[in-house]
């Protein structure tokens, strides 16, 4: 890390007004001081600031330009979704190209859809820090949901990079509406493999170090704040070796009345929680570019779970006696991005002397911009203050006036007497000059479309599969979160006999946060992700990611009905036309998986410029990934369902149809083959059978229920069999399928979606049948021999393999990895 | 009859004391929450109240040592404590409440007051949460432990649970008045090494009590099973029918009254 202490006094030097200059720079001249002080401005926007100073006859002040900076930034802004992109490709699952403009990507897709599907249920959708949708029909609840990255401090300090990632989604469910108690933490990191051997930039860690330092910052965090981290999953892919991408996700309850929240002219800008001081600076702008050697240290911010915990007890107190009207946390840009949004309607006026501070010696822009974690901003009517000081006070968590939102239309910043910042709102929010780009798709052309013969026995093929880091046990990991606080977690990460079998989702009775043991509503919080596919079909990757979402909510008994989406997109640099043609591609799947299975999109989050140099000096993008996550209630936990066979002489249904779908799947990396169909979605038969197995579900006639994924039926046969400890017999000729297919090794690893495998009691069999006939086929049944086997189209025993063999190569890779 | 008053007492960083709330709150005690500073004023008294529970987190981070910042601020403004605990009054310390009872000196009960035990981080290394087998000494007086069967299952969650004694003649002490409550055991009951025991603790203690059986301390956590949704088995159906948490909570409430 020596490059990047090195690097630092330059780069961040004190630099006075005088030397700016601002306005008499050439547009070279800018370009290069906006490099060096890392604004990551492009051209139309220095010349749009120049303008608007040289129109109001002065010189910007350094903190000005720091304020356009960080609240103009693709972090805070999301320029590349909300800017216009002239795309050359097909449009929904056609594949005729066209070209189009796009004028907002975000909202002629993920927007359109949640306006489309037009759910009452959404209390609050992509305008707060969270979405947020009601608990249930009837409830007095709402549930916050947002899931979010911290990529880049991962890659420099993973542990600390992990643990303010956790932080910061935490504060924002504490700061949707008028603040959600946090009562479940997801995670989800897309890494290296830890085995990865070749060679690496300076710089960059070790693909092991990064998960070990990511897993141990969710933990010490997310266990310290008393929020089980009870959802998640992991990719790996040597694509992530130099950009680590690492998700974060918060859900939150909240009185349905207190989804509203408004800032008056005259309330008091009050800061609440730690102090500030200057690490962190620059956090917003750095995310936004790309990583590189001279990253500065101090970009990446420090973690205190316990002033956090302190914040959000005093925060929970303040809120249920309404003593503030509006507050948000402060994140990416500090109070300039949080005091700035507040006043976005109306103005503020605020005096930096009056921050707390963690060093004496802070320029007044380093306190306006900095990162200093666990803060939050509240609005304040006078006559509130000195209550919620005794309730701040009584946790020991600090506050401090800060000064006065007003209406006079500008945000104007003092420190004593001088005044850094004096900027007109209006242009703050909109004077943002939209940016053109260019998008082209093209699919790859594939060269194998015939799925070659097997190199290996079905039995070794499943054995790696179980073994493959992308499906084995995360049990190492789980078990450091602390997945049991606040008593909620009723449908667990780890399922079956020894409490340790993968489940599809968890399901949370929130008891703690509502204090309403009577009730027995909770939620299901699960995630869909292949980078896999989005390789070949970005579009095809995003319908499959939100197919996979809604079945592993449905495998443990949630209404998918009311199931709602957040999406988070991790992309290179969107100025590559071909990659910005694939987040096109991916954000209309998106569009059509919303609208086809009936799901809105409630929030998301994109992340741009994951991409390093390598050892070669190329630039290396990580693989195009789109994470959907799903929430959905779960109207009673205790009929709630887990994964794991229940016992001998059950009948083993599948639900939906199998093709020959290997593109992008397990099985043709472990067989080493390239192309193939991409599985593909088709959301109106898909929901048809949802519906059925969400009425079997409820009715009770299912034992167990576990979605195929990665590695298709064999797998999931294979996982549910070990944690229940019985075998199963199945017949590859029952299994339902699209297309002749003669190969055993097809039906048994195609990734197919929409497909679940359900347990189903001899005496509920007929019952079942009567809800399910069109969409599931009996292939076989469980046996109490703890064997499983596969007769093959031949009839001839295809597979046979004992349930302890599969388990081991299912338990040891994680563990082995990282000893 | 009234509901006995439950005092919850909590510090920044405590973060199980809504669950237990809840739970006292179903078994028909009268819980109150309340911040340790609370009681820096005088005519705060602890013997107010009927019984004491401190509950699990990590109380101030649990910088420089589990439990220890809590435990001080109790020696300094609880001082009532231990003649609510001589008066018969039942006391439960869970996770952190358990660190934070042995590093006030209360538990193990020693007559001098002087701390004989400790606890240091699991053998793993790692923090740790999983459910474990426990067998309830049946020649314990414990009562909480009241009318439960002698093998139960609870949740235990720390990274600093491994119980150790100043000397090897501390543990002969423990066994001679009883005061081991709770051991961690494999599935057939009998005494087995990680991950039966979760931490390495010595002679597999996950619980102790004083010799008169009012005043508990465990790593466990039995607010975190009083639902019988709670067990990781509830959809097998192949466990216990009670919930042990909540019965031990009933237990303590029924012998207030």
């Amino acid at each position: 890390m020596s490059t990047l202490a090195a690097a630092q006094p330059q780069a961040l030097s004190a630099l006075d007004d005088e030397e700016l200059a601002f306005n008499t720079r050439d547009a070279r001249s800018l370009r290069e001081l906006s490099a060096r002080r890392l604004w990551s401005f492009n051209d139309a926007e220095l010349a749009a600031i120049q303008a608007h100073f040289k129109a109001a006859k002065r010189e910007p002040t350094l903190a000005e330009i720091e304020t356009l900076a960080q609240t103009w930034s693709e972090h805070c802004k999301h320029k590349v979704f909300n800017g216009r992109i002239r795309y050359s490709g097909p449009a929904g699952c056609g594949s005729s190209k066209k070209t189009s403009m796009i004028k907002s990507l975000f909202e002629e897709t993920i927007v359109k859809a949640t306006k489309r599907v037009q759910k009452p249920w959404c209390l609050s959708v992509f305008k707060d820090n969270a979405g947020v949708v009601s608990m249930g029909p009837g409830s007095r609840w709402a549930l916050a949901f947002k899931v979010e990255t911290h990529n880049h401090p991962c890659a420099i300090e993973p542990y600390g990079g992990a643990e303010t990632g956790v932080g910061g989604v935490i504060r924002d469910v504490l700061g949707v509406g008028l603040g959600a108690k946090p009562v479940l933490g997801t995670d989800v990191f897309c890494l290296a493999p830890p085995s990865y051997a070749g060679a690496l930039p300076e710089g960059t860690l070790a693909p092991a170090r990064t998960l070990r330092g990511v897993v141990a910052g969710v933990r010490d965090y997310g266990n310290r704040m008393g929020i089980p981290t009870a959802g998640g999953g992991m990719w790996f892919d040597e694509g992530f070796r130099l950009n680590p991408l690492v998700f974060v996700g918060t859900v939150g309850v909240l009185p349905a009345s207190a989804v509203k929240k408004e800032v008056k002219p005259g309330d008091l800008i009050v800061a609440a929680g730690g102090r500030t001081g200057r690490d962190g600076l620059h956090g917003a702008t750095f995310s936004s570019a790309a990583l590189g050697e001279d990253a500065p240290a101090s970009a990446v911010q420090i973690g205190h779970a316990l002033n956090e915990k302190r914040l959000l007890d005093a925060l929970m107190a303040a809120r249920d006696q309404r003593l503030y009207r509006s507050l948000t946390d402060c994140g990416a840009g500090g109070f300039s991005s949080a005091i700035g949004e507040m006043a976005a309607s109306g103005g503020a006026l605020v005096r930096l002397e009056e921050a707390p501070l963690k060093a004496s010696d802070l320029q007044p822009w380093e306190i306006w911009l900095s990162e200093s974690q666990e803060r939050m901003i509240l609005a304040v009517p006078p006559k509130n203050l000195k209550a919620l000081q005794e309730v701040f006070a009584a946790t020991g968590c600090e506050t401090a006036v800060l000064g006065q939102f007003t209406r006079t239309g500008r945000l104007v910043v003092k420190h004593h007497e001088e005044t850094v910042v004096d900027l007109d709102v209006k242009f703050l929010h909109k004077g943002l000059p939209k940016v053109e780009r260019a998008a082209v798709w093209e699919a790859p052309k594939s060269a194998a479309a015939k799925t070659p013969s097997p190199k290996r026995k079905p039995a070794e093929t499943l054995r790696l599969a179980l073994s493959h880091l992308n499906v084995c046990s995360r049990e190492w990991i789980i078990r450091q979160y602390d997945h049991e606080v606040q008593a909620g977690t009723i449908i667990k990460p780890l399922q079956g006999v020894r409490h340790d079998g993968p489940g599809d989702a968890c399901v949370i009775w929130p008891q703690a946060a509502t204090l309403d043991w009577a009730s027995h509503a909770g939620f299901a919080v699960s995630h869909g992700l292949n980078p896999s596919y989005g390789k070949a079909d970005p579009y095809r990757m995003a319908l499959a990611c939100a197919d996979e979402a809604l079945r592993n909510l449905l495998c443990v008994g949630a209404d998918v009905s009311r199931a709602a989406f957040l999406d988070n997109f991790c992309w290179g640099s969107p100025d590559e036309p071909s990659r910005l043609g694939a987040l096109v591609r991916a954000a209309q799947g998106c569009h059509d998986a919303a609208v086809g299975f009936g799901v809105p999109f409630i929030s998301g989050k994109d992340s741009f410029h994951n991409q390093s140099r390598d050892v070669d000096g190329r630039q290396l993008a990580v693989p195009g990934t789109l994470l959907i996550s799903a929430l959905a209630p779960v109207l009673d936990v205790r009929k709630a369902l887990t994964m794991d066979v229940k016992g001998p002489g059950n009948g083993l249904y599948l639900v939906g149809s199998t093709s020959e779908e290997l593109g992008g799947s397990l099985y043709a990396e472990l067989e080493g083959f390239s192309g193939g169909a991409i599985p593909q979605v088709d959301p109106r038969t898909a929901l048809q059978s949802f519906r059925a197995v969400q009425a079997a579900i409820a009715k009770g006639l299912v034992l167990s229920a576990h979605d195929l994924s990665e590695g298709g039926l064999a797998v999931a046969v294979a996982e549910m069999c070990f944690s229940g400890e019985f075998g199963a017999t199945i017949d590859l000729d029952e299994v339902p399928h699209k297309g002749s297919i003669y190969s055993n090794e097809v039906l048994l690893f195609s990734e197919s979606q929409s497909r679940l495998l359900l347990e189903v009691g001899p005496e509920k069999e007929a019952a079942f049948l009567r809800l399910a006939k069109g969409c599931a086929r009996r292939i076989g049944a469980t046996v109490a021999n703890p064997v499983l086997k596969v007769i093959g189209l031949d009839g001839i025993v295809a597979l046979e393999e004992p349930l302890s063999a599969l388990k081991t190569a299912w338990q040891a890779p994680l563990p082995e990895a990282l000893r | 009859m009234k509901a006995p008053k439950v005092l919850i007492l909590r510090a920044a960083g405590t973060n199980c004391e809504l669950e237990t709330l809840n739970a006292f709150k179903a078994v028909g005690g009268n819980p109150e929450l309340v911040d340790i500073a609370a009681f820096k004023n005088p005519k705060m008294r602890v013997l107010n109240y009927d019984l004491c529970v401190i509950p699990g987190g990590f109380s101030y981070g649990d910088d420089v040592g589990a439990g220890r910042i809590f435990a001080n601020r109790i020696k300094l403004y609880l001082r009532d404590l231990k003649n609510f605990v001589r008066m018969g009054r039942p006391v439960i310390g869970i996770c952190n409440g358990f660190q934070v009872l042995v590093k006030a000196g209360l538990l193990p009960c020693v007559p001098s007051g002087e701390q004989t035990a400790g606890f240091t981080v699991n053998d793993s290394g790692r923090f740790e949460a999983r459910w474990v087998h426990l067998r309830i000494n049946s020649q314990s007086s414990c009562l909480f432990f009241k009318g439960l069967p002698e093998m139960i299952e609870l949740p235990v969650a720390h990274g600093e649970g491994k119980f150790v004694l100043k000397s090897p003649r501390h543990l002969e002490e423990l066994k001679r008045n009883k005061s081991i409550a709770l051991q961690y055991v494999a599935d057939d009951g009998k005494l087995a090494g990680y991950p039966y025991n979760p931490n390495g603790s010595i002679f597999n203690i996950a619980g102790l009590s004083n010799p008169e059986g009012n005043c508990l301390g465990l790593m466990p956590h039995p607010e975190r099973f009083t639902a019988i949704h709670h067990h990781p088995n509830w959809t097998r159906q192949t466990f216990m029918k009670a919930a042990v948490g909540l019965e031990m909570f009933r237990n303590a409430v029924e012998y207030c009254r």
